[in-house]
């Protein structure tokens, strides 16, 4: 075999690769706006630069992205409960809780979250207490609604509320995407029914879940400017514009606020594709590109 | 509980089963004993699956009773009324009859050997290092032990199938289903499927298969079993079933397959 190799030179193919001249175009007038928008970027006065780096780190600035950053969060997990429990309600079979389950959607999904953030805030207006009394024990609880509806409260029950219904749809369409003889081999191995939605359809609807639910995250961290309607007066938007109106200087503080936004849903844009490579296991794994293979 | 006698183990008695106004299953009779081999053979539509089916509940049947080692699937019956048995008891009841399906049904982000182990784990509650001795023991009956961290995805469809006998087996059934297990396989896959299932069979294993191959039909079976339009035709010994074929149906079925 190795004579061979040495007697016979193999002579090696050298294809000359396809020439694109099209993208060195592209990419060349690319640059040079680039380098257009830089300079006018760097040059124009009005974005005021130096008042944009005073402010990045600014405390109340760092106080509205913790808010902004907890707000998407905490609301993203509840409605991710919230969903499930509707999905699971509304595949029950009961014909009450699948009921109910549709009609949460419809109302949540049909109302804006503009609204509902309002009607949240206002709750304590409509119900000054909240009091639970059982005859014979007589009130066992009466409480200031204000005091238990804080601003906070009623900001991550309006997001939440309203996050969940288009969850559920989201939810709902993954777990169908899972074959059914999934769910048929678990039966016949004698699962139950909440083992096998939490065993064997979630983790491989997951899948079909994570990008969509990634989308809304994103979606909710700009959502979550939207909570000056409960008014609840700490986030990200809500920060920027005090300061805007008190230096008279809304650019800079748009490009601040701008500039945390964008760096958080880089964070989640990460946290996404960490998700997704975890829960491809096992089907990901011979993954088509899209694009033909070309030698170099 | 059941008047069956004890060397019963399935006992299917004037079985009626519909889809929608669709009769599917018209007064099903079979018994089959502990450790018998029962082939049913039948052309495509006649309700084979089906019948499989009703035996695990996975679908229910109109009429008739469905009796596994005595035990009446899916409902339970007092004073002469018939009650709808829980979830959990179904559940239960199927944990004694394993089943094989056509599309192998692996469980997909699942490697082989926790397919294997997701009866003993998720359903029995054994803990996983008494379940890993137990599944690679069964990998590597089937031939599969070099396969078991494989995911489903990367191994052919007859090794999918032998991990989808040994995910079966795992729970330790009284009583094997197979619908069609080599219909979805390539010729040269069908063999090592049936010989692990021919190993199975001399074990003493009481299996019940829904199959096209005669072949296994004849070296295997204790008992064939042809159905045609939803119901059983003819039954008997291979020898009989297979060669001298006293219903027209079943005469032409055959001439066709072999
Ligand atoms: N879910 C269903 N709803 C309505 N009709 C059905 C359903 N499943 C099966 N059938 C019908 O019931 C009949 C029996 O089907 P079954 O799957 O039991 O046949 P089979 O003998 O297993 O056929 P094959 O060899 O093709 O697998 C067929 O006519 C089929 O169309
Ligand atoms: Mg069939």
């Amino acid at each position: 075999m190795h004579q061979v190799h040495e007697d016979q030179q193999i002579e090696l193919n050298r294809p000359i690769p396809v020439k694109h001249y099209g993208r060195w175009l592209l990419t060349a007038f690319l640059l040079a706006s680039a380098v257009i928008v830089a300079s006018s970027l760097a040059t124009n006065p009005n974005f005021h630069w130096d008042v944009v780096g005073e402010y990045l780190f600014d405390a109340q600035i760092l106080r509205g992205v913790g808010w902004t950053l907890a707000l998407t969060l905490v609301a993203m997990i509840f409605s991710i409960l919230i969903a499930a429990a509707l999905v699971i309600m509304r595949d029950s079979g009961n014909p009450v809780l699948s009921t109910l389950s549709w009609l949460w959607v419809w109302f949540f999904r049909g109302t804006p979250v503009y609204t509902q953030l309002v009607f949240w805030g206002l709750l304590s207006v409509l119900y000054p207490r909240i009091s639970l009394e059982l005859p014979g024990l007589g009130a066992i609880l009466d409480l200031r609604t204000k005091d238990v509806f804080t601003p906070a409260i009623a900001a991550i029950a309006g997001l939440a509320f309203n996050e969940s219904a288009y969850l559920a749809e989201i939810f709902r369409a993954g777990f169908k995407a899972v074959d059914g003889g999934q769910t048929e081999a678990a039966q016949a191995l004698g699962m139950r029914r909440m083992k096998i939605l939490c065993r064997i359809i979630i983790p491989q609807a997951m899948r079909m879940i994570i990008p969509p639910t990634g989308n809304e995250t994103i979606g909710m961290l700009k959502t979550t400017s939207l909570v000056l309607a409960v008014p609840f007066a700490y986030d990200l938007t809500f920060a920027a514009n005090t300061i805007s109106n008190r230096l008279y200087l809304p650019i800079p503080l748009l490009v601040v606020a701008g500039l945390w936004y964008l760096s958080i849903t880089s964070l989640l844009m990460w946290g996404q594709s960490y998700l997704e490579r975890y829960f491809g296991r096992g089907i990901d794994r011979n993954q088509i590109s899209i694009a033909p293979k070309e030698s170099a | 509980m059941s008047t069956v006698s004890s060397d019963v183990c399935v006992d299917i008695r004037s079985v009626h089963k519909f889809y929608g106004d669709f009769q599917v299953l018209f007064d099903v009779n079979l018994e089959i004993a502990k450790g018998e081999v029962c082939v049913v053979l039948g052309p495509s539509g006649s309700g084979k699956s089906t019948l499989l089916r009703c035996i695990n509940h996975l679908e229910t049947i109109a009429a008739g009773r469905i009796y596994v080692n005595g035990d009446l699937i899916g409902y339970s019956e007092r004073n002469g009324k018939l009650y709808c048995l829980a979830e959990e008891a179904i559940a239960a009841q199927r944990r004694n009859i394993g089943m094989v399906f056509q599309r192998f049904n692996l469980f997909g982000h699942m490697t082989a050997i926790q397919n294997v182990m997701a009866g003993p784990v998720l359903v029995k509650g054994h803990s996983r290092r008494c379940a890993e001795l137990l599944a690679m023991s069964l990998l590597e009956r089937v031939g599969l032990a070099d396969r078991a961290r494989q995911y489903p995805s990367q191994l052919s469809g007859g090794q999918q199938q032998r991990v989808a006998i040994a995910r079966a087996m795992a729970m330790q059934p009284d009583v094997l289903l197979f619908d069609e297990p080599t219909s979805a396989l390539d010729p040269e896959l069908v063999g090592e499927v049936l010989e692990t299932m021919k190993d199975l069979a001399r074990t003493g294993m009481t299996m019940i298969v829904v199959t096209h191959e005669v072949g296994f039909a004849r070296e295997v079976a204790d008992r064939v079993v042809f159905m045609d339009q939803g119901r059983i035709v003819e039954k008997g010994a291979p020898e009989s079933v297979l060669d001298n074929p006293r219903n027209p149906r079943t005469q032409a079925f055959l001439s066709k397959v072999l």
